[in-house]
């Protein structure tokens, strides 16, 4: 058994001379705060990393700049699905009883503290170094190459991708803390700059600053009770030349377990919290997963299903796309957001039910993948 | 392991490894087949025929060397030989397209070159 005691997020954007361990600190005093414990309580640790400052022992450099000795602490890399697989981990160390309460934070000065070219060249050493990365592919372009091969098994369009990110941005316009507070529309992405066919700017996520923690606990601290009820992961490849066939990949390996060792069915999910790094990351992820047919996801956000008030609210911070992609923070919005909306705290954002929660973690180019289920308990 | 005789050397070839055992053929070079762990592999030269599996045109590269190859379209192809690589393509490169490897350079890299 574990709960998700507390969250703590900072807004998105730019936080101009703040370092990685700054922004860790600031979301991490949030968390702990949030779930009423004393920092002596929290007995463990689990971080992401920073390009920004990378460091082979990230979570001990933070204990000690946040003056903790914890029982157990160390890092954990796999990229955008680090922080859900950070909270798996958290939950199966508190539920062995290894440690009691345990922090999994993340922050990153990921725009200010280097140039945009820089976060792009660091990204991209994701691929392979002698087989893709001569080739200048970007990110994005590794995205774009799924998107293409999607598109066309599968008859979406760039107009059905764009509408992802113009939903993305209306939810981000009702968060104070969200990167962008401009509306887009469809024309609006079509419009933007391209970057990789078949993305354009307005399908990619931005570069961030920002940090995100959460506190995992064996039983509830205070009112919130959001338990873990399932999760699992699934690692099919690195590299996207090393990608099985759309129809194999990870993330339908994962919550296909996730739903066995839980018990939950997708119709029992009332909330959903699904990677968007790229406007196609979500589409697919969302066909994946059972939250809507393949092909039709598109569709399902235009019909208004995945809206605040639709029948499965879909990332109301406005996701990575429009939040704001601070690295491993960047997804752990998702999971702060969704805590938020299971304890009734999301305020204008509220949804009416969000009493079973889907999240989904996607790393490298739908490499490694998270699934998880929380529920409320009475 | 040596360095291959293939384009990351710098060497106008692909090349690929077929194993004895299993009789996968595997794109990223290593001492042992990743299919099936045995060691006894074959290395290979590819025809340089294959299929567009999928492709993206870069038009915002983050270095000043590749800007100035912009647009430039990266491809996955599917190799007659049964293993799939990224490479560089003609920019009207569809999926499905019949292709053939030639060898360009790329920011200072000598890299594949697929087109119709």
């Amino acid at each position: 058994m574990s709960y998700i005691t507390g969250v703590g997020l900072t807004s998105y954007g730019k936080h101009e001379g703040l370092t990685s361990l700054d922004l860790m600190s600031k979301a991490a005093e949030l968390a702990i705060s949030d779930a009423g414990l004393k920092r002596s309580e929290v007995d463990g640790v689990l971080c992401g990393y920073s390009t920004v400052s990378p460091h082979i022992m990230l979570a001990t450099v933070f204990a000690e700049h946040f003056g903790i000795k914890p029982a157990y602490a160390h890092a954990v890399q796999v990229g955008g699905a680090t922080g859900l697989a950070m909270t798996m981990l958290a939950h199966t160390l508190v539920d062995a009883g290894a440690v009691k309460h345990v922090l999994c934070v993340a922050g990153e000065n990921r725009l200010t503290g280097q140039s945009r070219d820089a976060a792009i060249v660091a990204l991209a050493q994701v691929g392979h170094p002698d087989y893709e990365v001569p080739l200048g592919p970007t990110i994005p372009a590794y995205y774009g190459l799924v998107a293409s091969r999607y598109m066309h098994e599968y008859g979406v369009t760039e107009e059905d991708l764009a509408e992802f990110a113009v939903l993305m941005r209306r939810h981000a316009l009702t968060h104070p803390g969200a990167q962008f507070h401009e509306p887009i529309s469809v024309a609006d992405v079509m419009a933007s700059r391209p970057v990789a066919s078949p993305l354009k700017l307005l399908d990619c996520c931005p570069v961030s600053d920002g940090g995100a923690a959460v506190i995992i606990s064996r039983e509830p601290t205070n009112a919130a009770r959001v338990r873990i009820r399932g999760c699992a992961q699934a690692h099919t490849h690195q590299h996207v030349t090393a990608a099985p066939a759309l129809s194999e990949l990870g993330a339908e390996i994962a919550i296909a377990k996730a739903k066995a060792n839980s018990g939950v069915e997708i119709s029992d999910v009332r909330y959903a919290a699904v990677y968007d790094s790229f406007t196609i990351t979500l589409a697919m992820l969302l066909e994946d997963l059972g939250l809507a047919k393949r092909g039709e996801a598109a569709a399902r956000v235009r019909s208004g299903h995945f809206n605040r008030d639709g029948a499965m609210p879909l990332n109301t911070h406005g996701g990575l796309l429009s939040y704001g992609h601070c690295g491993v923070g960047g997804a752990m919005a998702h999971l702060v957001e969704t805590q938020l909306q299971m304890t009734g705290r999301a305020g204008n954002r509220q949804v009416r039910d969000a009493s079973l929660a889907l999240l989904h973690g996607d790393g490298g180019v739908l490499s490694s993948h998270v699934s998880m289920f929380l529920e409320r308990a009475r | 392991m040596t360095k291959p005789a293939d384009w990351t050397g710098g060497h106008e070839a692909i090349l690929y490894q077929s194993c004895g055992a299993c009789g996968k053929a595997q794109y990223f070079r290593r001492g042992f087949c990743a299919a099936c762990g045995s060691s006894d592999l074959a290395e290979k030269r590819a025809s340089g025929k294959g299929k567009i599996y999928a492709t993206s045109v870069v038009m915002r590269a983050a270095t000043p060397e590749t800007r100035a190859h912009v647009p430039y379209n990266i491809v996955l192809v599917d190799a007659a030989e049964g293993f799939r690589m990224m490479a560089h393509g003609a920019n009207d490169l569809r999926i499905g397209d019949a292709v053939t490897a030639r060898f360009a350079q790329f920011a200072g890299r000598l890299v594949p070159y697929f087109e119709k």
